[in-house]
């Protein structure tokens, strides 16, 4: 289709039909003010600061919005369009509380950044405070709706993204509040825990419940043997939180900020990746052969995991019993591993370093206890390990390379795609290709499973045995795959669901902001990390292969039951039913 | 053979006020006297008279009666059916007309002009034979067995109909929109939210002549092509509710809704929504999200309901009044319609005068009318003699006009030229005891309460604009809350993201425009000096 023609402010630029002033106005460099858009979402056009002057028209429009038009006239900076922004804006700012130097989003908020753009000295209203409490309920998320600015992200991506609907618009007017139903507590509901929305906030209404303090108590208790494991996605954003254009990789210098941070050991979520892959790939090969429930579905997402349980309970038997790779790093952290260096496991204090912040309800279910004590003690997302680095003026960017220790943190390509959304299908084709077959899977890069669509399917031939696989990533696309598999019309082998958009490396504990850009460079960062390892099959892993010898025996023996499998059970969706 | 026939009004006003009691008194005492045979008692819609209590009307008399009680029931059966005395203290000498006098003059109603309220009162609204006795369904049954879609089409646009909903947008051109889509299924959703504080036009149209809804949906459903049309009433509204499902079960029983119409191929049928009464709900898209069931709210525009409304489909809103003049329209021609009104507004309106009025009630008048004739004529002017401060001509968010539009012929073009429009339901007149200030503060009250609370200019602005002139009236005001107020005002009524938001500034702004020195005296003068901060 042809394109469309149009001036801003007075600049001509040529767009594809469909294109909004926004994004028109962003080619030719003028960076329009906005809150409730997000790339993410639909527009919603609520917030009204992103309002423009178009020749002809009485009014003012939206340029998240509005669609770019032939012969257009378009004035971002006119005195009406100027005056109109700041009005609301400062309506906005006097419904906020100001407490910037106590929030979370100090530095990283929305509406401070545009307050700052726009020169606000003064507003003309008198602070009106906006109703609701906090909601500590969650082991994951907290809630503050008194900073909340309205913009609906949160309600939109938990509604669109993740088909949870969770949180929603209530009452009406000046009072109107973003409330979970019922107004209980997000513990109560069927939230699962996944932050996309604390992602999608452009203030601090919602954050993650904060471990920092906890792992300062343990690092500076010195009767502690405090460790720390990294998930895969860590090393692709961290760098983000410091500055770094996203997609940076920087493993190497993480390893040596947590060092400096007092870690005793720095380990490596990776090394339990592969673990997860030789069991639930055994798994998966046992169900083939002997005619269990299938499809297999995968279970390293935790808010996956709360999802099927709130949502899908009777699909529960479809769920591979292995623990997460966090989990299972736990487990064995506080058994293996203390057994080995010959530490009291009640002295061992395990803190996970995830993008995730579902990790921590995760940590705290009863079953994760495996080892006789609390698997994981302390989960800090990405953003709170920065925050950690950055109170003990760690420059994270300007260090020298460090390496993970022995035995924990040794892992192969397998573990680290576990990131990105395809990355555990494709760890497990890799392992259970060349079990099957015996024969050595010459391209590794299995990349039909890999990309950013929705839901991807690939069909492997394993020895004559076709094995279907599919990929899906963000909860709404989960949905879709589980309503095929109820009605009967889902005749896959393998699926791998991912809680979050991109996977992993696009989780709710990851730098702020997140798109689709940035999930696509720190996906790069994944595969680019994978082919930078000598050892890219998680079979191949020396260190797991010790552990078996060791400690565990086989895949999926008893003792590996023990320790890394788990079960489920279906939620309520609301906790208090109410009539 | 009946020789007498009593029509008493059972809108929601005269059940409050007793209409059931009465109706049952009157054929008791009837029986008692042996006149049931002769006497019939039709319950019926509003006659149009307000706040007057019961109201009945003994034809072939035309004696109209108001504020009847189950006490003197038995005097009217007395004097005026057996004996033929008219019963003085009861009798009405205000009453509207009760025929459609097109142009004629007669001295009591001549300024109203009964075009789509012709049946209410009239006619027993519960009676689908007394609508079909008034020409009732010939409009549909011409348009389905002589006409195409198209010509139905453009005889609503030659007619020049603007849709009475408030944004008289002519209603032929939007239905050509849906008409031109290509679509399996396409809507008529007929509007009968009426959110409008003391606004109830909708509503008697609706209980007093239900069937011409019902036969105006249908005739739209076969100019654009839908075969399902929706009626979105507030929830409130049970007697309408209760009368349009029997209007809608009687049509359906006589083949005019349903299967093959008419033994045509055209299928038409309709459903009753009931509106969850928030005044947003009216707003075409929040009212679609509505009915899809989900929170009131509305979309944003592009795409149009035309193209893309109910379901994804097109969809056809318009209002009550609106859809009350089509059957009208096809039966006599557009030129009929035009002959009618101005030039720039061809027709009639329909309005709830309320407020310091000594004649309130359901009025329909040419447009081209002034607001002289409206308020000393049909209304009888203002009680105890004050004088005219102002009128708000259209509900709520309706243009302020002040004494100098008092000779003003109201139509949209002159309206538009001050800054105002018609809008919808109810002509509010305000003597000049009123503090003007205040008077403001009223009606954006009840916005503050109304804004669905999505986009940040009609949330916060209207709350904002709420706490400013409480602060005024209660004298706390600046000098710079009023530049404050008029700022405020002023960018939602370009920057707000629906109706109610851009309406919403429109009587404050008119206030300020015309009394802005009434705001400027409720200022403060002590604090003048201090900053505008709220
Ligand atoms: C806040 C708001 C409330 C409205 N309420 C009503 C209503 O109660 N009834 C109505 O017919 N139109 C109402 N409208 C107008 C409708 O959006 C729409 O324009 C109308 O129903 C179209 O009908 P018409 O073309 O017949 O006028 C409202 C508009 C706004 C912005
Ligand atoms: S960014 Fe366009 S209205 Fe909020």
């Amino acid at each position: 289709m042809a394109n469309i023609n149009l001036t801003i402010d007075g600049i001509p630029v040529s767009v594809p039909q469909g294109t909004t002033v926004l994004e028109a106005a962003e080619k030719v460099n003028i960076k329009i003010p906005r809150l409730c858009y997000h790339p993410d979402l639909p527009p919603v056009s609520a917030c009204r600061l992103c309002v423009v002057d178009i020749k002809g028209d009485r009014l003012l429009r939206t340029a998240c919005s509005w669609k770019c038009q032939d012969g257009m006239e378009v004035s971002t900076r006119t005195p009406h369009v100027r005056d109109a922004r700041k009005m609301a804006l400062e309506l906005l700012l006097s419904r906020h509380p100001m407490l910037c130097t106590e929030c979370v989003r100090n530095g990283s908020c929305e509406l401070q950044e545009i307050a700052n753009q726009f020169g606000i000295r003064e507003i003309s209203f008198k602070y009106n405070e906006r109703k609701g409490d906090k909601d500590y309920s969650s082991a994951a998320v907290v809630r503050d709706p008194s900073k909340c600015i309205l913009c609906r992200r949160c309600v939109q991506t938990c509604e669109l993204v993740q088909s949870v609907s969770a949180i929603g618009m209530e009452g009406r007017g000046y009072d109107v509040w973003v409330d979970t139903p019922f107004n209980e507590g997000l513990n109560d509901i069927a939230c699962v825990a996944c932050g996309q929305c604390i992602d999608r906030c452009p203030v601090g209404a919602l954050y993650e419940n904060s471990h920092i303090n906890q792992v300062w108590v343990a690092l500076d208790d010195p009767k502690k043997h405090v460790i720390v494991q990294t998930a895969p996605a860590v090393r692709v954003a961290i760098g983000e939180e410091f500055g770094m254009p996203p997609g940076g990789l920087v493993t190497n210098q993480m390893v040596a900020a947590l060092r400096r941070i007092g870690f005793d050991k720095v380990f490596d979520t990776d090394f339990t990746a592969d673990l997860t892959i030789m069991e639930e790939g055994h798994e998966l090969l046992g169900r083939i052969k002997e005619g269990g429930t299938l499809p297999l579905l995968t279970s390293c997402s935790p808010g996956w995991v709360n999802f099927i349980e709130h949502f899908y309970p009777s699909l529960l038997p479809h769920v591979s019993s292995c623990k997460s790779p966090q989990q299972m790093f736990g487990a064995l952290a506080k058994t293996y591993y203390a057994e080995k260096e010959g530490i009291n496991p009640e002295d061992i204090y395990v803190v996970s370093i995830m993008p995730c912040t579902a990790k921590k309800q995760e940590a705290g279910r009863s079953e994760m206890s495996s080892s006789g004590y609390q698997d994981v003690d302390a989960v800090l997302t990405t953003r709170e390990a920065a925050v950690m680095m950055k109170q003990v003026g760690i420059e994270l960017p300007q260090l020298d390379d460090d390496e993970y220790d022995e035995p924990l943190g040794i892992s192969t390509g397998a573990g680290v795609i576990f990131g990105a959304t395809g990355g555990v299908m494709e760890a497990a084709l890799r392992t259970v290709y060349e079990v099957v077959t015996e024969k050595k899977l010459e391209n590794v890069d299995i990349k039909v499973v890999r990309g950013i669509q929705g839901i991807r399917e690939a069909e492997i031939d394993l020895n004559g045995t076709k094995v279907k696989a599919a990929v899906a990533h963000g909860l709404a696309n989960a949905r879709e795959l589980m309503d095929k598999i109820v009605k009967g019309e889902a005749d896959y082998h393998f699926i791998e669901i991912m809680a979050c958009p991109g996977g992993c490396l696009g989780g709710g504990g990851q730098p702020i902001p997140t798109s689709e850009e940035i999930r696509k460079k720190r996906a790069e960062a994944i595969y680019k990390a994978d082919k930078g390892l000598s050892m890219r099959k998680s079979h191949e892993n020396p260190a797991v292969l010790q552990l078996y010898k060791e400690f565990l025996g086989e895949p999926n023996s008893h003792k590996a039951h023990e320790l890394l499998h788990t079960h489920y059970k279906g939620k309520e969706i609301y906790k208090h039913k109410v009539a | 053979m009946h020789r007498i026939h009593i029509l008493i009004a059972m809108d929601s006003h005269t059940l409050a006020q007793g209409a059931r009691a009465v109706k049952d008194a009157l054929l008791k005492d009837l029986s008692l006297a042996g006149l049931s045979d002769e006497v019939k008692v039709v319950e019926t819609g509003s006659l149009g008279i307000y706040k007057k209590g019961v109201v009945l009307v003994v034809f072939p008399d035309n004696i109209y009666y108001t504020g009847v009680t189950v006490e003197n029931v038995a005097e009217i059966v007395s004097e005026h059916i057996v004996k033929g005395r008219i019963v003085e203290k009861l009798k009405y000498s205000k009453a509207p007309g009760t025929e459609v006098k097109v142009q004629e003059k007669a001295p009591r109603f001549g300024k109203q002009l009964r075009v789509v309220l012709r049946n209410a009162g009239i006619i027993d609204p519960e009676s689908i034979e007394e609508y079909i006795a008034h020409n009732g369904y010939e409009a549909l049954g011409v348009a389905l067995t002589e006409k195409k879609p198209n010509d139905i089409l453009e005889q609503v646009k030659a007619s020049d109909l603007q849709g009475r909903g408030g944004a008289f947008f002519p209603t032929g051109v939007k239905w050509g929109f849906a008409a031109r889509e290509k679509a399996e299924q396409k809507y008529i959703i007929c509007n009968a939210d009426e959110g409008e504080p003391g606004t109830f036009k909708d509503r008697l149209i609706l209980e007093g002549d239900p069937h011409a809804i019902i036969e105006g949906m249908a005739l739209a459903g076969y100019a654009v092509g839908a075969s399902k049309g929706f009626i979105y009433i507030r929830g409130e509204y049970h007697m309408s509710i209760a009368r349009i499902n029997r209007s809608i079960e009687q049509a359906r029983e006589n083949g005019l809704l349903g299967e093959k119409i008419f033994d045509t191929d055209f299928s038409f049928d309709i459903e009753v929504r009931e509106g969850a009464g928030a005044y947003i709900c009216g707003e075409e898209t929040a009212l679609i999200e509505s009915i899809e069931g989900k929170r009131g709210e509305p979309r944003d525009k592009p795409p149009f309901p035309p193209s893309e409304g109910l379901w994804g489909k097109p969809t056809i809103v318009n209002n009550v009044e609106t859809l009350a003049n089509i059957p009208q329209i096809i039966l006599n021609g557009p030129e009929w319609l035009q002959k009618l009104g101005t030039e720039a507004s061809p027709g009639t309106k329909v309005f709830t005068l309320v407020g310091n009025i000594n004649n309130p009630g359901l009025i329909e008048v040419p447009m081209g009318i002034t607001l002289r004739e409206i308020i000393y004529d049909i209304g009888e002017g203002i009680p105890q003699g004050n004088g005219f401060l102002l009128a708000q001509l259209g509900g709520t968010t309706g243009g302020i006009l002040t004494a100098e539009q008092l000779d003003l012929p109201l139509d949209t073009d002159n309206l538009r030229k001050i800054g105002a429009g018609l809008g919808s339901g109810a002509l509010l007149v305000v003597d000049d005891t009123h503090n003007v200030v205040e008077v403001v503060k009223n009606f954006v009250e009840f916005f503050n309460h109304e804004s669905c609370g999505k986009c940040t200019l009609c949330r916060e602005g209207t709350g904002r604009l709420y706490e400013l002139l409480d602060k005024l009236v209660s004298g706390q005001g600046v000098l710079k809350d009023v530049d404050l107020i008029e700022r405020l005002a002023k960018t939602m009524m370009t920057g707000a993201f629906c109706g109610l938001g851009q309406a919403a500034p429109v009587p404050i702004l008119g206030c300020l425009k015309y009394f802005r020195q009434e705001f400027e005296k409720m200022v403060n003068t002590e604090q003048k000096s201090v900053s505008a901060v709220v």
